[in-house]
């Protein structure tokens, strides 16, 4: 299978696409992981005038190389072991931090980058840097280790999670053989249940993206099924159903309910024409747009409607050869 | 333009500081109607409204906005910035008004990404 040509490839030192993309994924984190997430916290730290030797113990029993000196909850400096050794020199270790810390700190935010720690480690000869709050107050510390292990980790939660899901369903088409397969999504949508409207609609967007849907695509779904769902939540009497159905060659989106059903399905259809309520308006809704977006965005919307018995709107999109989902080769060829 | 630039520029503050502004934008766009934002806007935009409701975050969501900015210091509800959160969409409350957004933001090259609607 394929994993075993990449196998062979990177043992072979060839640098394939897959690796180029995992390289700038690294970049990448180093500029969406905040230095919060990486830093330790609950750091060891001594005051100015703590005695060296008590200081000694400290990092031996911690197994660590350098401590931030707090006094009165403020950072005053930085101790390292490199201190320490030059106090051991001088047969000092009686005498107090203050003696030996050094002054000078940098510091870094916890909300920044661990790129802006990188650029720090890379202009400044510190092993460790302290991480500040926004008030200046200490909340951790962060070492070249921190970042290294920070990066790994997500890296592979990333892998774990959204990678190997998108790995997953990418191949569903190919890895299940039939004459006509199709993949259906439900969701049931309550009426006026705003603070979740456009959920089912941003379910539906991943799913195609997982899928391996282009991001045009799943793009135009999603504006087109996200103004169904607010039309349906508004306008619904008892609540509704969207059903997705997706296969390789189009996507068939459907919002169906009971009522209260269109009186003049013509009118609602005009630019403009809404009978929306100020509340639904006050969302940014309800300027009788909707159905004019949806029809930009499908090939094929078709609103049926009677009143006291439901609506039901069907959108289809037909896919581009080149949008189509990979499906195996014995499945059966669609009409 | 990113979005750690743009947050510079109209002096905002990220209500989510937890989510990446690393993105670039291509370009911006101010609306208050959703339907305007959904039809008009082409991806990687940043919104400018005053509209503060979780449906903006939804909205941002499906026309691939990259940043959201709140004008005249309004601030959303904490149902829509979790939502932000969690779909990493940077919220941003700016000072100035819509007006004074748009000048700043065209002015350091920042163009529009509306389209006129046609059909």
């Amino acid at each position: 299978m394929s994993n075993l040509h990449e196998l062979q490839g990177r043992r072979g030192r060839i640098i394939t696409d897959k690796d180029a993309r995992e390289i700038s994924r690294v970049e990448e984190l180093s500029y969406d992981l905040k230095i919060s997430e990486v830093m330790t916290r609950n750091v060891k730290t001594v005051s100015p005038d703590m005695p060296m030797n008590a200081v000694l113990e400290i990092l031996r029993v911690n197994r660590i190389s350098g401590v931030p000196v707090l006094e009165h909850g403020d950072l005053v400096g930085i101790l390292s072991i490199e201190d320490l050794v030059r106090c051991m020199e001088k047969n000092e270790l009686h005498f107090p931090v203050s003696a030996y810390m050094s002054r000078n700190i940098v510091s870094v935010n916890a909300y920044d980058s661990v790129v802006k720690a990188i650029e720090t480690f890379s202009t400044q000869r510190k092993g460790r840097l302290p991480v500040v709050d926004e008030a200046g107050k200490l909340v951790g510390i962060i070492t070249k280790g921190d970042i290294t292990r920070g990066v790994l980790n997500a890296l592979q939660r990333d892998y774990h999670e959204e990678e190997l899901r998108r790995y997953r369903a990418s191949h569903l088409f190919e890895d299940i053989t039939s004459d006509r397969t199709s993949l259906i999504l439900r969701y049931n949508i309550k009426p006026r249940d705003y603070l979740n409207g456009g959920q089912a609609s941003s379910h539906i967007k991943r799913a195609l993206l997982r899928l391996g849907a282009n991001p045009q695509l799943a793009r135009q779904c999603g504006i087109a099924i996200y103004e169904a769902e607010m039309n349906l939540i508004i306008h619904t009497t008892h609540g509704g159903i969207i059903r997705v159905q997706i296969e390789p060659h189009r996507i068939l989106m459907q919002t169906t309910d009971d009522g209260p059903g269109i009186e003049d399905v013509q009118k609602a259809l005009t630019p403009g024409w809404s009978t929306a309520s100020q509340e639904v308006r006050d969302m940014g809704f309800g300027a009788g747009m909707g159905l004019v977006n949806i029809q930009r965005c499908v090939d094929r919307m078709e609103l049926e409607s009677a009143p006291g018995k439901g609506t039901r709107l069907t959108m289809e999109i037909i896919l581009r050869p080149e949008e189509r989902f990979k499906e195996t080769e014995e499945n059966g060829t669609v009409a | 333009m990113n979005v750690q630039q743009l947050v510079e520029i109209v002096q905002g503050q990220v209500l989510n500081p937890q989510v990446s502004l690393r993105h670039e934008l291509k370009g911006g766009c101010g609306a208050d109607l959703m339907s305007d934002v959904l039809a008009s806007v082409k991806p990687d935009a940043v919104l400018l409204t005053g509209l503060c409701n979780i449906q903006v975050v939804r909205t941002a969501q499906m026309a691939d906005v990259r940043a959201i900015v709140f004008v005249r210091g309004k601030k959303p509800t904490a149902e829509t910035i979790a939502l932000a959160t969690q779909e990493g969409i940077p919220l941003i409350s700016s000072p100035f008004g819509m007006f004074e957004l748009c000048g700043r933001l065209y002015q350091a090259g920042l163009h529009s990404l509306e389209e006129p609607v046609s059909s």
